[in-house]
């Protein structure tokens, strides 16, 4: 059962990926951007992590992909039909996808992993909130920092444009 | 709700009998959405001080069924120049996440659908995700006001998550609980409502304006975009958002009834059965329903900048306020009237901050004159 559900999953999100890449559209690139987060949500869950899928739907599934669909939207990006990549940007973008994957493939197998990687360990909610806010009680601060520096400064540009008008 | 003299619990041991209670809970929803139409044109008419409909059956009750008929039976019309794929596909974008919100809901004690450790965040994840429908649909229609209300609703959806969150986050502090089961059970003295009033306030308009409810109906407004999102879409795909709306605002007062209002703990304790659980919880939920229609008959529209500046200097700050003096409370270890107090004096604030800026100050009619001119903001 949870091995169906694992490639209903894993389809979901290569498919979505494919699509992003592939359609030529980029509302519907979007919108298959949704549908691959959505299928990690959905291997998450798998996982027994639920709240990693949640905060995966919250935050990809809603407020990222918002963005990109606000910029596509309202700026009436042309749909690239003619454009196809010319062959030398073409082996370029295909050694460096390569070169990526190959990166990832190596940390994956390299990595020795602290528990056994072959069964599921149940973490429970209150466990990452604990390890969040004690053990990695510093980067936490550093990445709210690092936000809110962000936002200040998203605040200060959308300012500045309301004095010029 | 026993099914052949077995008790209708640990559902999601089988999946047949969550299943069967998937297609009972659709199936109840959209009879139920049915009637939210009729009692909404009721109480609105009588507050109103008009009958509403009266032809259609005694006191006009067979009026949703004839509504539901025409509806169905009206041609599904697709403009030549919208885009198919995101047109048809919009409406389920938008009606799939609403129903996916009643699965995690504690109707009584045992029934519930798929009981989950984390139903209060999975409530508030899920009903976030129909904004995608939203663009959708207003991208698909391949209409300017159309597109114009997606993206309103997009941000306005976007937007008052956020609040709703932070009053959700004030609650889990305080019940220490993600589950909205352990949540009612939390209650069985008081409800939340007396620890958290600024969170319940919050709560309260922050759910409206997810509802796309007047006063925050910008999204739809039909003297700003002729209805928004819905402009192109008629026959049975306008009356599915339509029916997702109200089951959303069903969604909401569910919740607000279960997380504030003490569910079907509060104030009988749980030994009462589940007649009497499920009466309490439909009764708290009808007094949100009732508030809303209320809100609705009383109250005008905002303009898109007020929406917009109420929610991110308004109810934010304030819901940042909420989980600071929580915080402050447990940290300390302080009685729990500390919240009552805390809160109580917040959410003072809260109304007296809104009533300062909509009150209507005398004015001399040259400076009426001067002040129409400049436009005034109201928050």
């Amino acid at each position: 059962m949870t091995q169906i559900f694992f490639d209903l999953m894993a389809a979901i999100v290569i498919l979505g990926a494919l699509g992003v890449v592939l359609v030529r559209s980029t509302v519907y690139a979007a919108l298959f951007l949704i549908a691959s987060l959505m299928g990690v949500a959905g291997i998450y869950v798998l996982l027994s992590t639920e709240f990693l899928a949640l905060v995966q739907v919250l935050i990809y599934g809603g407020a990222v992909t918002v963005l990109l669909l606000f910029a596509l939207m309202l700026t009436k990006v042309r749909d690239l039909r003619e454009r196809a990549p010319e062959p030398p940007q073409l082996a370029g973008a295909i050694a460096a996808a390569l070169a990526l994957l190959a990166g990832f493939m190596t940390m994956v197998y390299k990595t020795t992993w602290p528990r056994n990687v072959g069964q599921i360990t149940p973490i429970s909610f209150n466990q990452i909130g604990t390890a969040l806010f004690n053990r990695w009680a510093v980067p936490f601060e550093i990445a709210s920092g690092v936000l809110l520096v962000a936002l200040v400064g998203a605040i200060v540009i959308a300012m500045q444009e309301e004095g010029e008008r | 709700m026993t099914v052949l003299g077995a008790p209708l619990v640990n559902l999601n041991q089988h999946w047949l009998t969550t299943l069967l209670g998937i297609v009972a809970l659709t199936l109840v929803m959209t009879l139920a959405v049915m009637f939210a139409t009729y009692y909404e044109r009721k109480v609105i008419a009588r507050i109103q001080q008009r009958l509403g409909p009266m032809r259609t059956g005694a006191y006009g009750i067979m009026q949703p069924m004839a509504d539901t008929l025409k509806l169905v039976a009206k041609e599904d019309l697709r403009p030549a120049t919208a885009d198919p794929v995101a047109f048809e596909l919009a409406v389920f974008a938008i009606f799939i996440p609403a129903f996916l919100a009643l699965i995690a809901i504690p109707y009584t004690q045992d029934w519930i659908v798929s009981p989950l450790p984390l139903s209060l965040l999975y409530l508030l994840a899920v009903s976030g995700l129909s904004f995608i429908g939203f663009l959708m649909a207003g991208w698909g229609s391949d209409s300017k006001y159309a597109l114009l209300g997606g993206m309103r609703a997009a941000a306005q959806l976007i937007s008052y998550e956020i609040p709703l969150i932070l009053a959700a986050i004030g609650i889990v502090m305080i019940t220490r609980s993600v589950d909205l089961s352990a949540i009612v059970i939390f209650q069985h003295k008081v409800p939340l409502i007396v620890w958290q009033p600024l969170g319940f306030l919050i709560f309260l308009t922050a759910s409206i304006a997810e509802l796309e409810r007047q006063p925050f109906d910008i999204p739809t407004g039909e003297s700003e975009v002729a209805g928004g999102v819905f402009i192109e879409y008629s026959g049975i795909r306008w009356s599915m958002f339509q029916l997702t709306s109200y089951v959303n605002m069903y969604v909401f007062s569910l919740l607000g009834a279960l997380v504030f209002l003490g569910g079907w703990e509060w104030p009988f304790g749980r030994d009462v059965g589940w007649g009497y659980q499920l009466l309490l919880t439909l009764a708290k939920m009808s007094i949100f329903i009732v508030f809303y229609l209320w809100v609705r008959a009383s109250l005008p529209r905002l303009r898109v900048d007020q929406l917009m500046s109420y929610a991110w200097k308004v109810l934010i700050p304030f819901a940042l306020v909420q989980i600071f003096l929580n915080g402050l409370v447990l940290v300390y270890d302080l009685p729990d009237v500390a919240l009552l107090i805390t809160s109580g004096a917040g959410a003072a604030a809260l109304v007296y901050f809104i009533y300062r800026s909509v009150r209507v100050k005398p004015r001399r009619p040259l400076e009426m004159v001067a002040n129409s001119v400049a436009a005034r903001s109201v928050v």
